[in-house]
Parts: C-alpha cells; structure tokens; sequence
C-alpha cells in the first residue's frame, strides 16, 4: 500500500485542511511510453505541494494533466469535490487553475501590465459593444481590474519594469512577470513548473520569498515542480516524489527525506 | 510644372497604395494570429465583393445548378437590396465563412506544419473561387455601393486656382484612402483597448500562454478570420467599384505579397506603410524611369524592390527580427 494516510501527516497545513484536487489512479501514455504510471495524491487547500524527482520522472507531464495540457488515458481528477470531465486547457484555466512554464511562456511583444492584464481576461464580462464605446461597466470594470494588476506588481516589486516589453526583460524578471500574470487570475491553485530553474542564488531567494508571501497572504494553494532539493525542503507542506513516471514517495519534507526509496532514487543505492 | 506633375503622381501612388495595404491587411491579421498565410484572402475579397453583388441586386444564388436540376429558369428574386443591408449581410456571411473554415479546416490541422496550413488555404482558395462561379455566376459584375467616383472637379479647381495646375484625383481614391484610415484605427482600437482585442494579441504572441491564462484559441481564430474577411469585403468593394467584379479581383492578392515582403508579415502599420511605398514607388518610378526603360514597369516594379528587400532585410521593415539562439 502506497498511500499514507492522511492522519499520519504531522504539518497543521496538510493534514487538516478539505482537500481541494484529488487525482486518482493517473496513467498517461505517450504511444509505447509511460510518461505516468498510476499515481494517486491529493492537494489541500492552502498548502504549498511540491513534485520533486530526477530528470525523466515525469514531474511535467503530471502539471500538464493538472492543467489540462494533457489527458491522461487513465484516471480521474476531482477538482472542489466533482470529477472533472476531460477538458481544453482553456477550460482548466477558467475553473481557476493558473499556471507558469518552465521555459516561460510570455507575450514578449506586450508590456509587463498588458502581460498581467492577459491573467485578468476572465473576469472581465463586459459586451464589446460597450467596451468600444468605452462606456460605463466597462470603463469600471477595466479600473477595477487594473487596480487589482497594480496591486499585484506591488506585490511582487515590478512597479520600475511595468511599461517595459517583456521580450526585454532578463530571466529572473520574466519568471516573476509570469507569476503575476497567474497570480493576476486570482487562482485556487497556482501551478509552478521549475519556477527557479536557471537562477542565480539572489533570484532564488527573492522567488522562494515570493512563493511564500502569495501562500501566506493569499492563502492561495500552490502545486510547485522543482529540482532543487534543499528550497523545496523549505518551502513545501507536502511533497510528492516521482521516479520513472511512477509515486514513491508522498508527505511531509521530513518523512519524504527519510524515504530510502526516496535516497535511492536521487542518490543511487550501492549495489552489492 | 514638373514638380507639380510629380506630385499628382505621387498623390495618386500613394492613394493606389492604400489599397495594396486594404489586402495585405488581411494577410497580416490572419498571419499574426495562426501563423497561417492565408493564399486565399484575395479570393476572399473576390467571393465577398461577389456576394455583396448577388445580394444587392437580388439575384437567386446557385441559379445555374437549380435550373439545372428542375428544369425551371430562376435568375433574379426581382427585388434590389440597399447597399447598406447587402453590405451587412455579406458581413455576416464572411463570418459563417469564417467558422466554416475554422471548423471544416483549421479545428483538424492544429499543430501541423506551417507548409500543412498554407497548402490547406490554397485548396480553400480554389474552393471559394468555385464557389463564388457557382453561386453568383463567372460574368463580369458592375458594384456600386454609391460611393463617388470620377475625377474630384473640386480639387481640380482649388489647386488651379492656388497651384495653376490642376490636380486629376479619383474621388474614389479618397474615398477609399478615408475608409481605410478609419478601419485601421478601428483595428487597431480593437486590438489596443478591448479584452478580445488583448486576448488577439496574446494569441498571437503565444498560444501555450494564451490557453494557459483561460483564451480559446478556436474563439480567437474565428475571430481573427472573421476580421480578416470583413477587410477582404472592404478590399473587395473597393476593387470592385473601381474595376468591376471578376476573376482578376483575386489577383490583387498577388500585389500584395510585395507589400507584405516591404512591410513584414506580422505588422499592421508595416502592411500600411508597406503599401504605401509599393504605390508611390511604382508611379513614380513609372513616371521618372518609366520612359527611358520603355514604359510597364509597374508589372514588375513592386516585385523587384520585395527581392531586394529579401536580399537586405529579410524580415522587412517592421516584422520580427528572426534570431535563433545557439
């Protein structure tokens, strides 16, 4: 038996709170290849869950079918207690899921505000018929959704680069720019694939803090793909550990490092 | 004199290449959008023009095929429509076309080659253009939507008087260099200040992002080609008052490659400024080396500077710098 449960979690944040998505029995093909093979787990509502494994594990590929990028062949996806019928990632982004990509996916032609304005297409209703004429709701509605973005780039420090290009912009920036532009939909969850991949340690700490503060003040649930293991021992409630598309281990930082499945996979067992 | 000559040459180049950029505008959008060169946006100017004709003066679509089939002999409803009603309908008509190609064509080719997509708008283009024979019939089809036409006697007399030479401008010229001033601050109002105009752009900046931040793709390109087919209707009338509706109306395509080269696939004002250059270059250089080179160099004039610009600045004056990290 692979599952833990739940009582078994010693962390307030993930042994107590509702569960928010649960993915049962994913199984997802690549014609011959098994990307993922039958994982079960589940997130919590306001707890920062990190996916951690070796290169090949299939980290990204479990984000995908979070997201909606792909469709498992197998397996279901309860999402705020309904299962989730297979769906455009579109259609995942609208029920509130909101995502960065590990090689940033930006709209490097528009500025760092129209970029996190994009995150904010959803909520605005208004007809375009008003919007043409620039006319009542719709005027309102575009400040309050720009009051909203401003807020945000407060948030995460961008006011100086807002009117900036984002095709200008240095790594580090961008990757920020992308987290507001998620943050910006207001999320119930946040999906993070590598978002400190190709770092330096100063970037890193100011995107852990990042991670952080939106957890803390938001309260907003965060499903996180990371390398690095000594920032996703700090940052996660809980961890999940893949290895050859397969779970190997699932819990807490402290339960998942004692794991010597876990040991093995990342440090090699010696063979006898 | 000379000098004055000129200008009028100039004006006039100029104004014919408002036109040139009504059609690569279409190209543009398309191409911005989906990554597709659309081969079939003249004959989408064509069909629209077609339509807009059939509609306004009544005539029965398919006439030909139904009175094949049942022996009858329909050819008018015998009524006229406004051109204004006409010029709606056809409106909504090119956007049915546009969900019909996003659903019959583009829904099943998505994440194919570019060369996939081109070669699926060429069959597109032959289709319409049979479609257009079949519905409305192959004859040459006079439109008049009321705009004015003829040399402007207005400004002929004003700059007789003020200049002491009078200036030969078509008042169609101006009245299509005004429409398609207005369309593309109408476009580009749209693209700047509306959220469908912001989900626009972020398609076609990026698509994984855009799916990511909730955009329908399928939307968008309904959109896009919708737009795209309400400027080939605004390329296509005014083509089509100025040389009557026919097959050669698809042609003006072909122009605006040129333009596209100059201006670069992906930019609105590249598209304008683009067209601009091709109609003031090729009249002026018909007019300056025209004569001493034996005259018709505006056959070939717009396709030599497009090579050039091939050879100097590939992406052309406004497009995208290609750069491939290594």
């Amino acid at each position: 038996m692979i599952a833990t449960p739940a009582a078994e979690f010693s962390t307030d944040k993930g042994a107590t709170r509702p569960v928010l998505m649960d993915l049962k029995n994913i199984t997802l093909r690549f014609g011959g290849v098994v990307a993922i093979k039958d994982i079960s787990f589940d997130i919590r509502e306001g707890e920062i869950r990190a996916i951690i494994g070796p290169n090949g594990a299939g980290k990204s590929s479990m984000l995908n079918v979070i997201s909606g990028f792909y469709v498992p062949q197998q397996g279901e996806i309860w999402f705020e207690g309904q299962k989730r019928p297979p769906m455009k990632p579109y259609q995942v982004a609208r029920l509130g899921l909101a995502r960065t990509f590990q090689n940033i996916a930006l709209f490097d032609g528009m500025s760092v505000l129209d970029n996190i304005m994009t995150g904010r297409l959803n909520k605005m209703k208004s007809s375009l018929f008003s919007q043409a004429l620039w006319w009542g709701p719709a005027e309102r509605e575009e400040v309050e959704n720009r009051a909203q973005v401003e807020k945000i780039i407060d948030f995460l420090e961008i006011q100086n680069i807002r009117k900036t290009p984002v095709g200008r912009l240095p790594y580090g920036l961008k990757k920020r720019v992308e987290l507001a532009r998620a943050l910006a939909a207001e999320p119930r969850i946040l999906l993070l694939d590598e978002p400190m991949a190709g770092m330096n340690v100063e970037e890193k700490e100011d995107m852990c803090r990042f991670i952080l503060d939106v957890n803390d003040e938001f309260g907003t649930t965060i499903v996180l793909i990371e390398h690095d293991m000594g920032v996703v021992m700090d940052l996660s409630d809980r961890v999940v550990v893949m290895d050859y598309g397969r779970k190997i281990g699932d819990g807490t930082p402290d339960e998942v490092r004692a794991n010597p499945e876990v040991i093995s996979a990342y440090l090699g067992v010696a063979h006898e | 004199m000379e000098f004055l000559y000129a200008s009028e040459v100039l004006v006039n180049g100029l104004m014919a290449g408002v036109m040139y950029s009504l059609v690569a505008l279409g190209f543009v959008l398309i191409y911005k959008a989906s990554g597709v060169f659309n081969y079939a946006q003249g004959v989408m100017a064509l069909f629209a023009a077609m339509t807009l004709v059939g509609i306004m003066e009544g005539r029965v679509p398919f006439a030909h095929l139904i009175n094949a089939a049942f022996g009858v002999h329909v050819d008018r409803f015998g009524w006229t429509v406004p051109a204004i009603f006409g010029i709606a309908l056809t409106a909504l008509i090119m956007v049915g076309l546009a969900i019909a190609v996003e659903k019959l064509v583009l829904k099943h080719l998505v994440g194919q080659e570019p060369i996939i997509l081109f070669m699926a708008t060429i069959g597109l283009a032959w289709f319409l253009e049979g479609l257009g024979d079949v519905m409305w019939g192959a004859d040459v089809k006079v439109l008049d939507v009321g705009l004015p036409q003829g040399i402007s006697d207005s400004i002929e007399t004003a700059t007789n008087n003020w200049l002491g030479y009078g200036f030969f401008i078509d008042r169609l010229d101006i009245w299509a260099t005004v429409i398609a001033a207005a369309l593309v601050a109408a476009l580009v109002g749209f693209s700047q200040y509306t959220k469908q105009g912001r989900a626009m752009r972020a398609v076609a900046d990026d698509h994984q992002a855009a799916l990511s931040v909730g955009i329908s793709l399928r939307f968008i390109w309904i959109m896009v080609w919708s737009i795209a087919g309400f400027v080939a209707l605004v390329a296509g009338i005014m083509w089509g008052t100025k040389s009557g509706v026919q097959f050669s109306l698809s042609l003006i395509a072909l122009k605006a490659l040129p333009v596209l080269m100059l201006g670069g696939f992906t930019s609105i004002p590249g598209a304008i400024v683009g067209g601009l250059i091709i109609g003031m270059g090729e009249k002026l250089f018909e007019y300056f080396i025209g004569p001493m080179v034996g005259g018709a160099t505006e056959n070939w004039f717009a396709y030599v500077l497009a090579l050039l610009f091939l050879v100097f600045r590939p992406q052309g004056l406004f497009g995208e710098r290609i750069i491939e990290r290594v």
